[in-house]
């Protein structure tokens, strides 16, 4: 991809470098690389049991149907390595296998996959399949009690459990005992997961959409028993991923089950539908939180009890207490996880597991008792700053939360709210956000062709985050060059293993690895040079290096530095944990929002969303404000509408669509706006970057909530606050 | 004869009945620019123009459609300049992963249109209609989960503020 010329500046707000290839439709996601030859249509035929034994299964007439070319189900799908084995890979290199026993897992499993010519031959000859399966009661979580196991680790490597008493003060004047309960939610990304794999009897290349490719190749090597040499991985474009496409997921293994039985290029996209379960979606949660605090509010005892499912074979817990551990300083913290393992779809990431949905009931309990203490909820939470991480007792390499939360409420407007009218009442509300970060392995390479043309490779990907255009912004800011000197490929597994995209640490790890190459080759420069460049600034002009120091400036061509056999000049480099401090990282956070709730109807509608952030050294000012927004966007989501219903008796969803599974439109998001306080934190990571793609949500529901009880005193603790429920509390306070 | 035309071109109507107008320009024509986000209407990927009129791809035939004309979002702007809005798009960073981004800018092109015409919506019935409201609710079929609304909204009210100008 070629790069717009603009401005070279690290932390400009410069135009994505994609997106004129995104304007025009030209970006081509998964679904669209068609290769050599059109290829087949892949369907698959869906359980409708959630648990059992498949006992008869007729396919005859399917592979009769017009255009059929095959019809693969478990008698001659392999061969298949067991779905989860081997127990000692990390979840998303095990076994992701279908098709490959006779034992159906979960509701709209694949039992079968139809390839044809056309879409149309395959989805009608789809119908044809017969099959029964002799069902079994699906076990699922159905209270919190009803979760006993204790998970080995959590998501982010939190302790299940974690009791520290700091003193025997005892703060307990005011207390709060709440249960609150979150949903099962989806990431659904608008671009369906989608795959089209070909194969030659040797090598399977495989377009798929998924934020890692390194770990989707082991994937692909372990379900599918082929050497990883002869596999490889394409996702340039993902059509957003927000967890769910962390790790491969069924359409992927089919059509690479149907390519390597064809020989044939096998396309499989999955419906709406299909999405919600044959890809993760986020468990619902039970969080049983206690609170206590003195008259000045000072905080006591924190305890947060979290019960949550767990897909059966799927090694995935959320740390839902995870900021209930981190936000405030407490005289005693309990923070508890228990799971039980579920016959559902898998439960993995969604969008800032752990806090996206542990900050909506720990932040709204908070400003429940600072409401009981009589205080003002902004001033309660700046009454409980930590000094150092308040378990750990580690110092946070940065710290601004208390900054972002007292800025924040000057730059909202903080309790200046709008006077009643008619029937609408206003509120406002705040909720604090803390959110992990990490450095997470990654590697980049740079290369420089004799035309003075930058070349950037990375197996990392760009799931609508901006990394594309970060990684441009980094190499021209190295080499003092225009943007339109910067090309970016990213997404191919034939590329330096990177991180990936996920958990925040995209930008900030494969950014540095990418800096550390590019400072590589401005030494290969130099030693080119002679001794005297030891010292010397370096830039490129075009084919010309431009070497600089106090002495003066001498212009070199590219060509005369280096032999023609030498192009192109390339370096790699590789970031890792030697990299990174081992204190306290977090990216900071603090949300306000303004609703407006009708005490008729109990409509709430937002009005205005603002956040202050903390997120170290900000690569681009535009992108990652988008970012951000679209995390407040989330919030808003997850506060006001979004929601799976579950059918207890089938295991299955009521509400697996756009329709019925309601996530924010344009008219629900009021005004958003964000401010930045910057600072690099050079402890976090090399270019001083932290992470920001899951602050944005962490927290913003809470405002939301914060605002209705605010504005009208109804407190929903079981989520999300639909008029509905506002309107049952709207008519018990009269 | 049976043809229809896209972005000024004729085609031929598919064989198969059942080809909706999104998985013609698809699996016919390798037109991937507009996108499949539901098939069933329900998230405004698939957006085009259908005689000037926004329309789901994937909720029409595409035999129903014989001698319309349908603009895509390979028929908005040119090879050589863009729309005002697709270069808006781009300014305001109306979108993220960019998939929804085909049907929101053929359905803001369309918008446009509407405003023009002051085509009431549920917010305004007449007289100015482009308060941000109002171009939020008229946007309001088209999904975007990266959440870039008040981009969107932004790139609209810069391309109406223009055509003000001129």
């Amino acid at each position: 991809m070629k790069t717009d010329s603009k401005k070279h500046v690290l932390g400009e707000p410069v135009n994505r470098v994609d997106g004129l290839l995104k304007v025009r439709g030209q970006a081509r996601y998964a679904a669209e690389h068609e290769q050599e030859s059109t290829p087949y249509v892949g369907w698959l035929v869906a359980s409708d049991e959630a648990v059992g034994e498949i006992t008869t299964l007729e396919t005859d007439a399917a592979e009769q149907a017009d255009g059929v070319v095959a019809v693969l189900t478990y008698k001659n799908a392999g061969p298949l390595k067991p779905f989860s084995k081997p127990a000692d890979e990390s979840r998303f290199t095990q076994s992701r296998a279908v098709l490959h026993e006779p034992h159906i897992r979960h509701y709209g499993a694949p039992v079968a996959l139809v390839v044809a010519h056309t879409l149309e031959q395959a989805r009608y000859a789809a119908s044809l399949v017969r099959f029964s399966i002799n069902s079994e009661r699906p076990d699922l979580l159905e209270g919190p009690d009803d979760a006993k196991v204790t998970p080995d680790s959590l998501d982010g490597g939190f302790e299940p459990d974690v009791h520290v008493k700091n003193t025997s003060q005892d703060r307990h004047d005011i207390r709060l005992s709440a249960d609150y309960t979150t949903p099962s939610q989806i990431s659904a990304a608008m671009e369906p997961h989608a795959t089209v794999a070909s194969f030659d009897g040797n090598t399977l290349t495989v377009n798929c959409s998924v934020q890692i490719v390194a770990s989707a190749v082991e994937a692909l090597a372990i379900t599918l028993e082929m050497e990883p040499e002869n596999i490889v991985v394409k996702s340039p474009y993902v059509g957003g991923g927000f967890g769910s496409k962390l790790g491969l997921h069924y359409d992927a293994i089919l059509a690479c089950i149907g390519a390597r039985h064809l020989k044939h290029a096998v396309k499989v996209v999955l419906s709406r539908r299909q999405v919600f379960y044959n890809t993760p979606h986020r468990g619902n949660s039970y969080q049983s939180i206690s609170l206590s605090c003195d008259a000045n509010g000072k905080l006591g005892q924190i305890s947060h009890k979290s019960a949550m499912p767990r897909a059966k074979g799927y090694q995935f817990a959320e740390a839902t207490g995870a900021v209930a551990r981190v936000t405030y300083d407490a005289e005693e913290i309990v923070s508890t996880h228990r799971v039980k393992d579920v016959d559902l779809p898998l439960i993995d990431s969604t969008r800032s597991p752990g806090d996206a949905i542990g900050s909506l009931a720990f932040e709204s309990a908070i400003d429940e008792l600072a409401e009981k203490a009589g205080m003002d909820p902004l001033a309660f939470r700046l009454c409980n700053m930590p000094e150092v991480h308040p378990v750990s007792k580690t110092r946070f390499t940065s710290h601004r939360l208390a900054d972002c939360l007292r800025q924040g409420a000057e730059k909202f407007g903080w309790g200046n709210k709008p006077q009643a009218s008619g029937d609408t009442l206003y509120g406002h509300g705040v909720a604090s956000a803390m959110r992990l970060n990490m450095l997470t392995p990654s590697r980049a390479s740079i290369s420089l062709d004799h035309e003075g043309q930058l070349t950037v490779r990375s197996d990392m990907t760009d799931i609508g985050t901006g990394t594309y255009t970060i990684l441009a912004q980094i190499a021209a800011e190295v080499f003092g060059a225009e943007l339109d000197k910067v090309t970016v490929e990213l997404g191919d597994s034939h590329s330096p293993v990177s991180c990936g995209s996920g958990g925040s640490f995209g930008a900030a790890s494969t950014g540095s690895a990418l800096h550390k190459a590019c400072e590589a080759l401005c030494d290969k420069l130099k030693a080119a040079l002679g001794d005297d460049a030891s010292d010397s600034a370096i830039s490129l002009d075009g084919a010309v290096v431009l070497c600089e120091n106090h002495t003066g400036k001498r212009k070199v061509p590219l060509t005369t530095l280096f032999d023609a056999s030498a192009f192109p000049l390339q370096e790699t480099g590789e970031v890792g944990e030697e990299d990174t401090s081992e204190d306290e990282q977090y990216s900071c956070g603090a949300h306000f929002a303004e609703v407006a709730v009708n005490m008729v109807s109990g409509e709430v509608r937002l009005k205005r969303q603002y956040g202050m952030f903390s997120a170290g050294k900000i690569l681009n000012l535009k992108t990652a404000s988008s970012q951000l927004k679209g995390g407040m966007v989330w919030g808003a989501g997850y506060a006001l509408t979004e929601a799976i219903h579950h059918h207890t008796q089938t295991a299955s969803f009521l509400n697996p669509d756009f329709g019925e599974y309601h996530i924010a439109v344009n008219r629900d998001i009021g005004e958003v706006s964000l401010d930045f306080i910057e600072e690099a934190d050079y402890d976090a990571s090399p270019i001083g970057a932290k992470g920001i793609g899951e602050l944005g949500i962490t927290g913003a529901g809470a405002a939301i909530a914060n605002a209705i009880a605010d504005a009208c005193g109804v407190r929903v603790r079981d989520f999300p606050i639909t008029l509905d429920k506002v309107m049952n509390q709207l008519k018990a306070l009269g | 004869m049976s043809a229809i035309h896209i972005n000024g071109e004729s085609y031929p109507l598919p064989d198969d009945p059942r080809t909706t107008l999104l998985d013609f320009l698809h699996q016919n024509l390798s037109l991937f620019g507009t996108k499949k986000g539901c098939d069933h209407g329900q998230c405004g990927a698939c957006t085009v123009l259908v005689d000037g009129q926004r329309m789901n791809a994937c909720l029409m035939l595409a035999f129903q459609l014989k001698g319309k004309n349908i603009t895509t979002i390979e028929g908005i702007g040119s090879n050589t300049e863009l729309h005002p809005l697709q270069q808006a798009f781009i300014e305001k960073d109306a979108f993220q992963c960019g998939y929804c981004t085909s049907g929101q800018i053929c359905s803001g092109v369309a918008l446009l249109n509407e405003m023009a015409q002051s085509d009431p919506s549920i917010v305004s019935a007449q007289q100015d209609c482009s308060t941000r409201e109002d171009i939020a609710e008229r946007m309001s079929g088209n999904l975007c989960r990266c959440g870039a609304y008040p981009n969107i909204v932004d790139a609209i009210e810069q391309v109406i503020a223009l055509e003000r100008q001129s």
